[in-house]
């Protein structure tokens, strides 16, 4: 396994490790590809990262243009879970399923930590 | 200085990393000695910044001194670091009735009933609460102990009494364009009401409306793309700020966005209370 490779894994332990986090995928903030994945089977991991990066983005040039600097975290509530996002670095976005009834501030916490480790 | 204040002020002072000051704090927030228990509460935060229960008991000294709008941050905090803590649940709920939102009084009290069934204050809050309907004005409320119970008497404040509360006029100006962080567009990215400046007073209205457009099929596509079902918001932490978009009704779209000094959790619950009246006001379009 590659340098790169093993801080991936690592980075995606931190969060997969928590209570309710379904998955977690390092994502390729420009094309929405997907760079290292830690999902449980049956997510759609691929046309997840491409929407959340596709989201990403919109989210990051609003708040840019409102001057509120751009966005360190995003939370998409749904009814039965949620998506949260942290970029790392310039390049990738660190990505987290769940179930609606994790922490979302504990989560918060470790994508910032691998964010982190993944750069 | 009582005999146990000044046992338990004994014992902190010997251990000061002990958890005697949730005590300590307790016992003088009971005798009403707001400050120095708040002192406590907060020499206790600085050394246990993630101890759920000594935000719970930050939260009840606010609380009891009508800092709602710090009691709900702090309690919002608590849950955060221990999302079953029935003491927070029930902060919530007390200050969700306060301002008369029962829907989430009762939901925050069903969350803590679930996780302390035999507790009889939640019973105790919840008669209260499906009693309230039609109730008279209320006299200012005492929060001590209301929390804990929710005891009669203690009926839903007018809503512009509280802080943590947008005054329907007021969102409702915002909607109408005034100068609030509010904006309404529709699925397109069309604005239908409300605008947007930055903070040196650039318009950013048309564009923020651009660059939002689609972000509801989006969300939509990745809350189905999941198995999640529909998707009730969604929340960014900027630098400078927070926004949250939230979906009034199924064509439209809330972007509401505020400095860093409102929560992100809170921010939701003003977005989605904005998204309420943003949805009356599109019916009254029709």
């Amino acid at each position: 396994m590659s340098a790169a490779a093993g801080s991936f894994a690592r980075a995606l332990d931190v969060v997969t490790r928590v209570r309710g986090v379904r998955g977690a995928m390092l994502v390729a903030r420009g094309d929405g590809l997907v760079v290292a994945e830690q999902l449980m089977e049956g997510i759609k991991g691929g046309a997840v990262a491409a929407l959340a990066a596709s989201l990403a983005g919109r989210l990051h040039r609003t708040m840019v243009t409102a001057g509120l600097g751009p966005s360190q975290f995003w939370h998409l509530q749904c009814d039965q879970g949620a998506l949260l996002v942290v970029p790392a670095g310039e390049t990738l976005l660190v990505v987290a399923i769940t179930d609606p009834e994790v922490n979302v501030g504990l989560v918060r916490l470790e994508l910032l930590r691998a964010s982190e480790v993944a750069t | 200085m009582s005999d146990d204040v000044k046992a338990l002020s004994t014992e902190l002072a010997r251990e000061p990393q002990s958890l005697v000051f949730l005590r300590l704090g307790e016992v003088l927030r009971q005798r009403r000695q707001f400050e120095a228990a708040a002192r406590i509460a907060l020499h206790g935060l600085e050394r246990h910044p993630h101890l759920a229960d000594a935000h719970d008991l930050y939260a009840r000294i606010l609380a009891d001194r009508h800092d709602y709008e710090r009691a709900f941050d702090e309690w919002d905090m608590t849950l955060r670091i221990a999302p079953q803590h029935t003491g927070a649940l029930k902060g919530l709920a007390f200050l969700y009735f306060k301002i008369g939102d029962l829907t989430q009084a009762e939901a925050h009290l069903e969350t803590a009933s679930q996780v302390a069934p035999d507790d009889p204050s939640i019973a105790q809050a919840f008669a209260m609460i499906r009693g309230e309907a039609g109730a008279a004005p209320p006299a200012e409320p005492e929060p001590s102990e209301a929390y804990e119970g929710m005891p009669s008497g203690d009926a839903p404040a007018e809503p512009t009494r509280l802080a943590l509360q947008l005054p329907d006029e007021r969102i409702f100006a915002g909607l109408e364009g005034a100068q609030e962080g509010l904006l309404l567009l529709d699925a397109a990215g069309l604005v239908l009401g409300g605008a947007l400046k930055t903070p040196e007073g650039t318009d950013v209205t048309e564009t923020v409306a651009a660059y939002l457009a689609g972000v509801s099929q989006e969300a939509a596509r990745t809350a189905r793309l999941l198995g999640m079902g529909g998707w009730r918001g969604l929340s960014a932490e900027g630098q400078g700020g927070h926004v949250y978009v939230a979906q009034p009704t199924a064509e439209s779209m809330l972007l509401m966005v505020r400095d860093r000094s409102v929560p992100l959790g809170r921010l939701g619950m003003l977005a989605q209370r904005a998204a309420q009246v943003a949805r009356a006001w599109l019916e009254r379009q029709r």
